[in-house]
């Protein structure tokens, strides 16, 4: 059955279509319009560059610096994917045991709240410390796994309990085992929540990632934090605002991957995946 | 073979108040029992009883032969299909959670979902599906393994009359089919008329058995039979038996 026959019938897809376009259309024109006028803005105002760069020469510093900041984008990239597969990992497994463990999860969730209240930048100087400077890579990655691991144990300990209670019956009058709740009926029943989670806790593995970058301090890392930092100290503006702006690219880029994962795996089921 | 379930008396586990009480109630294997009341009289947890998914608190619960693994089936309010699933994957679900082997659980899947008029929707999710064609795949999944007893928890209540009427002939025709015992309950009078071999009425608070009514309207019911005057002539008597179940006495009838 295909996705026209259900309820929605033909109109909403090509007006689900139609909207897609505009999403994509309509914030590119506001930004060649802004882009366009800040370049005008800054040419006729003549601006100091140390002030604020014309895009142009944000363009040249991104294009000049392409393999310096093409390293530093690459660090950053990986210690935030490497801290967001991890908070997935664990917090999937964590909120898997507490779910199965009343006590367990009355123990270890106040901690799990209190590493998550804590400011990570008062907890990255301590980091850096005990792993040693040599290290700092790994300081920067348990770093952003602690702010990006709560998200997700919250979201899917809501999901693993928010099961349908008729559901839950059903499974108990066939003699379902823990294992089989679990696999067959918690876990699908906690995935939109998963995603959710993913979503919000993929941003907070790149804040982290360059929270702890900023706090690690000079020489130690490379990445776009420190080129940031870096060109701000030699007033290298333009450079400053190229590495601002691949680090919100790959903000963006994290948050559309995410967001595609969602609609491929939610859209058959859940109405989350309709289109609106 | 008979089995009774002797003056249950269950409580409700949450909120602790004693939900049955004063209930005796012999069911014959075969028969299509109607539970029949008002909401708050303790039907559901009648139900639940048997099921198995309430403990009860007093009283016992006896079966000439207890029920194998799989020899209950089901059916909720709502549909309860898993939403991410397929509808032939939801219909095998009570044989994949005992272990049946993938060919065989999905060819009788596919066989009952044949039998209640489903089979071009297997690869269908829960979602596509209306909300008669729903209550269709629940039907076929509580009887995909071909249970002695067959529960149900107002079923119908949720859909519209034409559909109703609809699923009221299938589910008699599997019934007639299959020869399951089925425990319906409802608080339509006309339903229970329509399906039953035998009514129980039931009063409210806390849930206790007032009268019971042996339904002899000839088989099979058909649509014809909903306006013949024999069958009017039940459905009075039950409703003045309903009527004064609720305390209302004569006044109704």
């Amino acid at each position: 059955m295909s996705r026209g026959d259900g309820r929605d019938g033909n109109g909403p897809d090509e007006n689900g279509r139609k909207g897609r376009g505009l999403r994509i259309l309509l914030p590119l024109l506001l930004a060649v319009l802004v882009l366009g006028s800040w370049e005008g803005l800054v040419r006729w105002r003549q601006i100091p560059v140390f002030v604020l760069p014309p895009p142009s020469l944000i363009l040249r510093a991104l294009v000049g610096d392409a393999g310096t900041l093409g390293a530093s984008l690459w660090l950053t990239l990986t210690i935030t994917l490497q801290a967001f597969a991890l908070a997935v990992v664990s917090g999937v497994a964590l909120a898997v045991l507490f779910s199965q463990s009343r006590s367990l999860a009355a123990a270890l969730y106040p901690y799990a709240v209190i590493l998550q209240v804590t400011p990570v930048v008062a907890i990255a100087p301590l980091v850096i410390i005990w792993v040693g400077y040599e290290r700092v890579d790994l300081a920067l990655l348990i770093l952003a796994w602690i702010v990006a691991f709560f998200p997700i144990l919250s979201n899917t300990s809501l999901g693993l309990s928010a099961v349908d209670p008729n559901l839950r019956d059903l499974f108990r009058l066939y003699g379902a085992s823990r294992r089989q709740m679990l696999l067959r009926l918690q876990l699908p029943s906690a995935l939109p929540y998963l995603l959710a989670g993913m979503k919000v806790s993929a941003g907070l593995a790149l804040i982290g990632a360059v929270v702890a970058e900023f706090v690690a301090g000079s020489g130690t890392a490379s990445g776009l934090a420190w080129r940031i930092v870096e060109s701000g100290n030699r007033l290298n503006i333009p450079r400053m605002f190229a590495a601002l702006a691949l680090l919100a690219g790959l903000g963006v880029l994290l948050f559309a991957m995410l967001s595609w994962l969602q609609a491929r795996l939610l859209n058959r089921w859940h109405e989350s995946g309709l289109d609106r | 073979m008979r089995y009774s379930a002797g003056n249950g008396r269950g409580a409700d586990a949450e909120a602790g108040t004693a939900a049955l009480a004063g209930i005796d109630l012999r069911v014959a294997r075969g028969e299509f029992l109607s539970l029949l009341g008002p909401s708050g009289c303790g039907k559901s947890t009648l139900l639940r009883l048997v099921a198995g998914l309430l403990a009860p608190t007093s009283g016992r619960l006896s079966w000439a032969a207890a029920p194998a693994p799989g020899g209950i089936g089901f059916v909720f309010q709502e549909p309860t299909l898993m939403p991410w699933a397929r509808v032939a994957e939801n219909v095998r679900l009570p044989l994949d959670l005992a272990g049946v082997p993938r060919a065989e659980a999905a060819a009788r899947a596919a066989a009952l979902l044949e039998q209640v008029g489903l089979a071009d929707f297997a690869r269908a999710y829960p979602r596509e599906l209306s909300g008669g064609m729903r209550m269709r795949a629940a039907l076929a999944r509580a009887l995909v393994t071909g249970p002695q007893v067959l529960l149900l928890d107002e079923p119908f209540a949720a859909l519209d009359e034409i559909t109703r009427f609809r699923l009221n002939d299938d589910l008699l025709d599997l019934w007639r089919q299959t020869g399951f015992t089925a425990l319906f309950v409802t608080h339509s009078v006309f339903e229970s008329v329509y399906l039953s071999s035998r009514i129980a009425v039931l009063g409210p608070r806390p849930g206790r058995m007032v009268a019971e009514r042996v339904v002899d309207l000839p088989w099979p019911r058909t649509a014809a039979l909903r306006t013949s005057p024999s069958f009017n002539a039940v459905v009075r008597e039950v409703s003045g038996l309903l009527a004064s179940a609720m305390g209302e006495g004569e006044r109704t009838a």
